[in-house]
């Protein structure tokens, strides 16, 4: 928050202070986003490398300055992309609408428990994220493989005949993204379930209203924001995940971090792999802005 | 006296047990002396010496680690003065970007993180000839640009719940700017400082993506390492190796409570 009155000349040691992380960011956070953007509108060619100058002055008069739309055409034209780009959003989709589900409920029961109770089971939530990432996805392939813990279960009681194939489809996909971000749904959740007013509640029933109904009516209203910030924390970067189906995804699973990965590495075409990178940044730019929106809105409010 | 439903109280015992039977499962697995992890071949320490014999894990884990330290520490510096800029310097020209660019890495698919930095690395070793190789150095340079947003946010928000009445007092009091922020804002922020290094050294520690983007062929991290063997299916040494990181966590999650636990009472009341 800007203080109230706004000093018109910065002391020396606070613009020294700002000059280094200010050009920290440009130099290795702006410049890398413009080179991207700059590569994905060159030709692809055979060379180191391998990409057409936007600027060459050897060219002739009139064609130094080159630039195409043509990897972004490419890219649209394919349906595998836009397939992809799609399948992308529809698992993302899919993830949070479960995390959601798994979420809220937690997140309920973690803001009514009592004090000393609510903080081991908040601990409890973020501890995992402690630990690695990679390993939290990779545990899961010894409980879904062919032979894991989950089909020996299902098989000795019987419930099975045949093992179930799990690890390396879609499904396995959804596990590993609700595990690795359900902590991102429940703190948010938290955050707002725990500020409600219980005065309201206790208002509600001793109106007569029903629990289900007085959760319907005033909860799960009054917790819309927490909802909205859970939801887009889980969504944007699972849009562009690319550990979760690389570990637990198989050949079909199509994702866009993945086929930036691919593209870049196995196919080394940098243009298509930089307009596959825009057009996803282009994509996120939605729910970031809904975020970006509603953090400014809770910011003032509080 | 609270009416705990029947619904509830399943769905949060669903919920820790979905979030820890992984971890449970990788740890018992540790100790499995077969390879198949559904045959339980006798408790057994063998994968440990295993991964202790390897020298490439342990080569990986401390490259992690140096990785870790360095760009934490300046993560935490170029944040720290990032959070100061955002709460304390009400308007500077060029601020909209400056707050762009702390809170896009944030929201930034680590992919296009890696391929950016990648794209970078790649022309400026054409016009210049630096970085001559990538390796450590560029992955350093990496983490501490996604990890400095982290720590700015965190530092800003701390800034903000501190009260500038201490710092104007200071000042009145006759303080140069510099002895106020030393002696009065800095040990009021310290444990978001902390906080904000920790935060940044685990990013470090965990990130695969970028990391495999930027480095060069002699620098493998730990992450990078793992995934490699992942791919190949489940390897009982990485069970071993999960298990010790979960071990280190909960030493460190429990010497954190200790130490916060003894936190004089003035700083509790904050």
């Amino acid at each position: 928050m800007p203080p109230p009155e706004t000093r018109p000349r910065l002391h020396t040691w606070q613009r020294f202070g700002l000059a280094i992380p200010y050009a920290w960011l440009l130099i290795f956070f702006l410049a890398p986003f413009l080179i991207v953007l700059k590569i994905s509108i060159a030709d692809p060619v055979v060379a180191q490398p391998p990409f057409t100058p936007l600027f060459d002055a050897t060219r002739p008069p009139g064609e130094a300055f080159h630039a195409t739309l043509e990897n972004f055409r490419f890219v649209l034209d394919d349906r595998l992309y836009v397939l992809t780009y799609l399948n992308s959003l529809e698992l993302a989709a899919v993830a949070t609408l479960l995390c959601l589900a798994i979420g809220y409920p937690m997140a309920y029961g973690i803001a009514r428990a009592s004090d000393a109770t609510r903080s081991v089971l908040l601990l409890l939530v973020i501890l995992p994220f402690w630990t690695s990432f990679l390993l939290r996805v990779y545990a899961w392939m010894g409980i879904l493989n062919s032979r894991g813990v989950l089909n020996s279960l299902l098989l000795w009681a019987g419930i099975i005949d045949r093992p179930l194939e799990i690890l390396y489809t879609n499904t396995a996909v959804f596990i590993g993204m609700v595990y690795s971000y359900l902590p991102f749904m429940i703190l948010p959740l938290y955050a707002n379930l725990v500020r409600l007013d219980e005065a309201l509640l206790e208002a509600a029933a001793d109106l007569g209203g029903r629990p289900s109904r007085v959760f319907r009516d005033v909860t799960l209203p009054l917790s819309f924001p927490g909802v909205i910030a859970g939801c887009l924390l889980v969504f944007i970067p699972a849009i562009g995940e690319f550990v979760i189906p690389a570990v637990l995804g198989g050949s079909d699973t199509l994702m866009i971090g993945r086929v930036v990965y691919d593209e870049f590495f196995l196919n080394r075409d940098w243009p298509v792999a930089s307009a596959v990178a825009v057009l996803l940044l282009l994509l996120l730019l939605i729910p970031i802005g809904i975020f970006q929106r509603y953090e400014s809105r809770e910011g003032s409010e509080s | 006296m609270r009416k705990r439903s029947t619904f509830l109280l399943t769905a949060m015992v669903f919920g820790y047990a979905f979030l820890y039977i992984p971890l449970v499962l990788v740890v018992l697995y540790s100790f499995n002396d077969s390879r198949l992890v559904t045959v339980w071949g006798g408790f057994s320490l063998r994968w440990y010496g295993e991964l202790l014999r390897s020298g490439d894990v342990l080569s990986a884990a401390w490259l992690s680690v140096r990785i870790a330290t360095v760009s934490a520490t300046g993560a935490t510096v170029l944040g720290t003065l990032a959070g100061f800029a955002l709460a304390r310097i009400g308007r500077f020209r060029g601020r909209a970007l400056f707050t762009t660019m702390i809170a896009a890495p944030l929201v930034m698919p680590e992919v296009i993180t890696g391929l950016s930095l990648l794209l970078l690395f790649v022309t400026l070793q054409q016009q210049i000839g630096w970085p001559a190789t990538r390796g450590a150095t560029t992955i350093t340079i990496a983490h501490i640009t996604f990890s400095t947003a982290y720590v700015a946010v965190i530092v800003r928000s701390r800034l903000a719940s501190v009260d500038m009445s201490l710092e104007e007092a200071a000042m009145d009091l006759g303080g140069r700017p510099f002895r106020v922020v030393r002696d009065i804002t800095l040990p009021l922020i310290a444990p978001a400082i902390l906080s904000g290094w920790l935060l940044a050294f685990t990013l470090s520690l965990d990130d695969l993506v970028i990391s495999s983007f930027v480095s060069g062929p002699g620098a493998t991290t730990l992450p990078m390492l793992i995934f490699s063997k992942v791919r190949l299916g489940v390897t009982p040494d990485v069970n071993a190796l999960a298990t010790i990181i979960i071990g280190l966590v909960a030493i460190g999650v429990v010497a954190a409570g200790l130490v916060l636990r003894r936190r004089p009472a003035w700083r509790q009341t904050e």
